[in-house]
């Protein structure tokens, strides 16, 4: 996810100042691996560089001022062309597990187990989500479920390799 | 799960055949008061007909299923019949609703085959109707309400007599997602406030997300996993 786009569209609403930022960042997107403040700052310096950004006055208050940052025009129409262009469609983990099932079996171990301690360990994150899910908002549901689609197209991959573990192991041994 | 661990329901060592097709080849399976077990496997593996062996309605051709300590091949049909209606809940993909009967009357249905009086029984299934948020189509047949809202009613059908095992066979298998996430969330909440345990048999992750527990059904065998909510 590009951090950059994301603080722009957050300053759609009006502007703000870089802790505030954080805050409404860490709160709707990151709750688990949250902002550190030094990127939302070096963040905010590119894009005022790029001319995305302007500074809109400083606040005062108890601890030191503080710049609050607005959207330019320039900044609208990047995160409009961003909001409007698909993300390339990437191949998550399979590679690596991929990479993992051929050395197993490259190397006598068997790729049965990996496979089936790498689903109860999907299917483990996934009971999480759905917990997650039923006692969550509707924001907090839509990120799960989009976690919770992706965790299963893995899964159904794991058993189809699982499901094809002869032939690949007749294949990889050629 | 509430934190009991009373074993409600085993099955040990089953076989089932079915001519030359061997369905069940030494299954074996403990279901603990209260738990969601999730079953899954591919199709054809065998965990539909394990559900029909644990539920009592198919008997298997070697190995044992006691509920609560009873043998259930030893009890003679009308007793299993009898033991089905009590204590068990079916929720199947679909069909299960008598399409002559109104909702209400169909949710009725297992209390009034108890020996409930209609007035008596039908509050009580008005009750569960409205507990699975479809008490609006009460009065309305099977085909004439939505198959999110038919499998509601058959949850409902299921839960009526609060039995303590719930076999679930696919019950989501013909919703789309939004819908069976509903039916599945309400068919949990329900289990738990009433402590039944739910023998949940599905192909889907994600619905075996809404499990405590999982086994998956391979080749006629039960293979374990010890991933706890």
């Amino acid at each position: 996810m590009s951090i950059a786009n994301t603080l722009l569209g957050l300053l759609e609403s009006g502007p703000r100042h870089g802790y505030d930022l954080k805050r409404a960042y860490d709160e709707r997107f990151s709750a688990e691996r949250p902002l550190h403040y030094g990127q939302v700052y070096s963040t905010l310096q590119r894009l005022l560089r790029n001319g995305l950004v302007s500074e809109a006055g400083v606040e005062a208050g108890d601890g030191p001022e503080r710049k609050r940052y607005a959207i330019t025009d320039a900044g609208i129409t990047d995160i409009e062309k961003w909001l409007a262009s698909p993300e390339s469609p990437s191949s998550y983990l399979q590679n690596t597990l991929y990479t993992k099932v051929v050395l197993a079996l490259l190397s006598g171990r068997g790729a049965a187990e990996l496979l089936d301690t790498q689903r109860a360990a999907h299917l483990a994150k996934m009971r999480e989500l759905t917990k997650r899910k039923t006692g969550g908002d509707l924001a907090d549901a839509l990120i799960c479920d989009h976690a919770l689609f992706h965790l299963e197209a893995d899964l159904r991959w794991l058993e189809l390799t699982a499901a094809r573990l002869d032939e690949l192991t007749e294949r990889v041994r050629i | 799960m509430t934190g009991a661990t009373e074993t409600v329901l085993e099955a040990v060592e089953l076989h089932k055949s079915f001519g030359e097709t061997t369905a069940l080849h030494g299954a074996s399976v403990t279901v603990r008061a209260g738990e969601v077990l999730a079953v899954l496997g591919p199709s054809g593996s065998g965990k539909s007909t394990l559900l029909h062996c644990m539920a009592g309605i198919l008997l298997p051709d070697a190995g044992t299923v006691s509920y609560r300590g009873i043998d259930l091949a030893a009890l003679a049909g009308h007793r299993r019949s009898a033991l089905r209606r009590d204590e068990f809940g079916f929720v199947f993909q679909f069909g299960q609703l008598v399409p002559e009967l109104s909702c209400v009357e169909n949710v009725a249905l297992p209390l009034r085959l108890a020996g409930q009086r209609r007035k008596a029984a039908e509050r009580i299934a008005r009750e569960w109707l409205a507990r699975l948020d479809v008490d609006t189509v009460a009065g309305k047949r099977p085909g004439e309400v939505s198959g999110g809202q038919g499998q509601r009613v058959a949850v409902a059908r299921a839960m009526v007599t609060r039995p303590k095992v719930v076999f679930a066979d696919e019950p989501t298998g013909a919703l789309d997602s939004l819908n069976s996430e509903r039916v599945l969330e309400l068919l949990v909440a329900a289990a738990r406030d009433t402590n039944a345990a739910v023998v949940l048999v599905t192909h889907e992750t994600r619905v075996a997300a809404f499990s405590d527990r999982d086994i998956t059904v391979r080749d006629g065998k039960v293979r374990q996993t010890e991933f706890s909510r």
